[in-house]
């Protein structure tokens, strides 16, 4: 049973403490072009920027199977200078603008810190206090002397640094770097009986951008959109049972049947299931609801790609810091790596 | 003049929620003893230096208070993974969804780090989903099972803000509880520049406790003390985003000397011309009511004390980005020190009312 070390660990926090940004995803680029090359047979870097990678099997029948991840994170971008270090920003991606009073930042290629701040408390009113604070009455500042230093245009994310604490993982962008190290797990381990294409993919969290183009290049059998999905699993005001949990932290890889943009292939769940049952690997159905992965863009491109999700369950994604489980991760690796070694092009010839 | 920044992030690290002052307390009396004639602790906590002056005894003494304790959170309920808090101080619960934080457990002793979080919209009452989510319905998570989070915390712990400070472009530091460490580094700043200065009064430096919920330590270290006159150094409200009316001063153009019912016109006068003698720049700063600082208790302990507010402008305040301008804080303490030793020995005979 594959395991996640110190050194994969590592390499979390390299790519967590990355800035990404979609449409600039350039750095994260950089350290997984890295990490793929000594595995792989061909690296490829497309048109949008994505990074396709392909590792030949050698058995006779062999299936030619996508693994997608993205690289891209949500985050800021600086849309107008108003001086002395201050600058309007736009939002990149879906974040709560709820969460960004009172966080610090990082903008641009040299990570020049910032703060987003918010009025003092004593010059407002109990009126003003009980309305959000738009994004637009927000500002990026990065101090007095910041002229010059970061410039419109720039990308931002949030400045958090990676912390392990334990088997608790605090950071941002676990969404998704935590599938990007499974993928570079997955090649370095690529069993014989596959042709694997994976995917490193821009512009998720603006339309599954990537990962449309890469699926019409790869023209995969069946794909796996490997991601990561929140675990709503707090408690309820009230005290009722939480029925609306997504998944739950701790539970294992989720599978997902059904989101806004996939209705998962019936026979690969079935079958990331059964693996699960046979290796003894814990993992849990996500709640079929909203959100969605790559694979709502791949299942549809050319004639068709039998997709399937499945993702790391974390807490707090698109904020300053989310929280993911080491145990999580380890089973998702362990029920991916499981099902790539028993997948047989005979999984496709059963009825749907 | 030496530089302040190191020991000030030191002391931005420092916990000291106000009445668990002790952490930050050991980190100033370390710095402040070389510099002072002695050092004690009031009653309640607040750290008084003195740096005795050369005047005969009975000596007239000047008491400069910045206080030292930070807002935050405390734990009010475990329920199973997660912990409810209420607030320390004054905080815009806007502020705090994913701010990251330490709680300070004290069942095992360990500082855990986690973060404030909102849950999940469905988790929420109906009616605010969308909308502001008030304190009641935020959560801190430090990533345990409940096992483990009851073997470690229980209600009343403490919950300190943990964002880094980090230095911006422009000699700049953003942080939380610069208000009112920036404040401690001012009067540090000012007993370093006194080193070298003859002054006749006494100086009594003190970092006062309970100043963000009830001016307590003022209150009790100017009536301990009783000096002749009393200077509280705090933050005020700089310009910036948000912030932009009468009540808000640039960064980096100097402290504010306060004009208003809790300052004595007479100290303020003096405090400007020493200012501007020595081209010190200031900013006048109206305080038409409570000055919302140690001044509006120390003026009436006793048989009440001639006060002045020395203001350092500060972004966002009550914040975990909080902003001031180093300059300020070397300017401010430059001051203190300089006033301090302008004082003759019938100073106190001066103060008038020119009415």
């Amino acid at each position: 049973m594959p395991t996640i070390t110190e050194k994969q660990i590592e390499l979390l926090e390299k790519l967590c403490n990355a800035s990404a940004v979609s449409g600039d995803e350039g750095e994260v680029r950089k350290i997984v072009l890295e990490e793929v090359k000594p595995y792989a047979d061909t690296v490829k870097i497309d048109a949008l920027g994505n990074v396709l990678v392909t590792k030949n099997g050698a058995a006779e029948k062999r299936l030619r199977v996508m693994l997608d991840c993205h690289m891209d994170e949500v985050g800021f971008m600086l849309v107008a200078d108003e001086g002395e270090g201050l600058f309007h920003f736009e939002l990149v991606g879906g974040i709560d603008p709820r969460q960004l009073p009172g966080k610090q930042v990082l903008v641009g290629k040299d990570k020049i810190p910032g703060v987003i701040g918010a009025r003092p408390i004593h010059l407002t009113t109990p009126e003003e206090r009980s309305h959000k604070i738009s994004v637009d009455a927000l500002r990026i500042d990065v101090g007095p002397g910041g002229a010059g230093k970061v410039k419109v245009g720039d990308r931002a994310t949030f400045a958090t640094r990676f912390r392990r604490v334990g088997d608790s993982i605090f950071s941002k962008a676990i969404d998704n770097r935590i599938g990007c190290v499974l993928l570079i797990d997955l090649l370095k381990t690529a069993p014989a009986n596959l042709d694997l294409c994976l995917s490193f993919s821009v512009q998720e969290e603006i339309g599954l951008r990537g990962a449309k183009v890469a699926a019409y290049h790869f023209n995969p059998d069946l794909a796996f959109a490997i991601d990561s999905t929140p675990a709503n699993d707090l408690p309820v005001h009230d005290g009722e049972e939480n029925t609306f949990y997504n998944t739950k932290l701790g539970a294992g890889p989720a599978i997902y049947t059904f989101d806004s943009g996939t209705l998962s292939d019936p026979r690969l769940i079935r079958f990331l299931a059964q693996t699960g049952d046979e290796e003894k690997i814990p993992y849990q159905y996500r709640q079929p609801g909203g959100g969605g992965t790559d694979g709502g863009a791949i299942h549809r491109v050319r004639a068709g790609v039998p997709t399937v999700s499945v993702s790391v369950p974390h807490r707090y994604t698109h904020t300053a810091i989310s929280l993911a489980l080491v145990a999580d991760w380890e089973n998702t690796l362990a029920l991916l790596s499981a099902a790539l070694q028993r997948l047989t092009p005979d999984l496709l010839a059963e009825p749907r | 003049m030496a530089d302040i920044l190191p020991f000030l992030k030191s002391l931005l690290s420092a916990p000291g929620l106000s009445a668990y002052e002790t952490p930050v307390t050991r980190l100033i009396e370390e710095k402040w003893r070389p510099l002072v004639t002695q050092t004690r602790l009031s009653r309640i906590g607040s750290l008084e230096a003195l740096k005795a002056g050369t005047t005969p005894t009975p000596r007239p003494a000047l008491m400069v208070a910045t206080h030292m304790d930070a807002i935050g959170l405390m734990v009010t309920a475990l329920t199973g993974e997660f912990l409810h808090v209420t607030q320390i101080g004054g905080i815009d619960a806007r502020i705090l969804p994913s701010t990251p934080i330490l709680v300070h457990a004290s069942r095992s002793g360990e500082e855990l780090p986690g973060v404030v979080v909102m849950p999940p919209a469905r988790a929420l009452p109906p009616s605010t989903a969308d909308g502001v989510i008030s304190l009641n319905d935020l959560l801190v998570d430090v990533g345990l099972s409940a096992a483990h989070l009851a073997e470690k915390v229980q209600i009343g712990d403490r919950v300190s803000f943990a964002t880094q400070p980090v230095e911006l472009a422009g000699e700049v530091i953003s942080g939380h509880t610069l208000d009112n460490r920036a404040s401690v580094a001012v009067l540090t700043v000012a007993l370093e520049e006194l080193q070298t200065k003859q002054h006749a009064w006494d100086v009594w430096a003190v970092a006062t406790v309970q100043e963000e919920v009830t001016l307590g330590g003022a209150f009790t270290s100017a009536f301990g003390i009783r000096p002749q006159i009393a200077i509280a150094v705090d933050v005020t409200f700089a310009k910036g985003p948000g912030a932009s009316d009468w009540q808000t001063f640039p960064l980096a153009k100097g402290p504010t000397l306060a004009m208003g019912p809790n300052m004595h016109p007479f100290i303020h006068k003096k405090l400007k011309e020493i200012a501007d003698q020595l081209e010190i720049p200031t900013q006048l700063e109206m305080s038409p009511r409570h000055s919302g600082t140690d001044a509006y208790a120390m003026q009436v302990a006793a048989e009440g004390i001639p006060t002045m507010v020395i203001g350092i402008p500060l972004r966002y305040m009550h914040t975990p980005v909080e902003m001031v301008a180093i300059k300020d804080i070397q300017r401010a303490g430059r001051l203190i020190a300089e006033f301090a030793a302008a004082l003759e020995p019938d100073f106190v005979e001066k103060i008038v009312w020119e009415d």
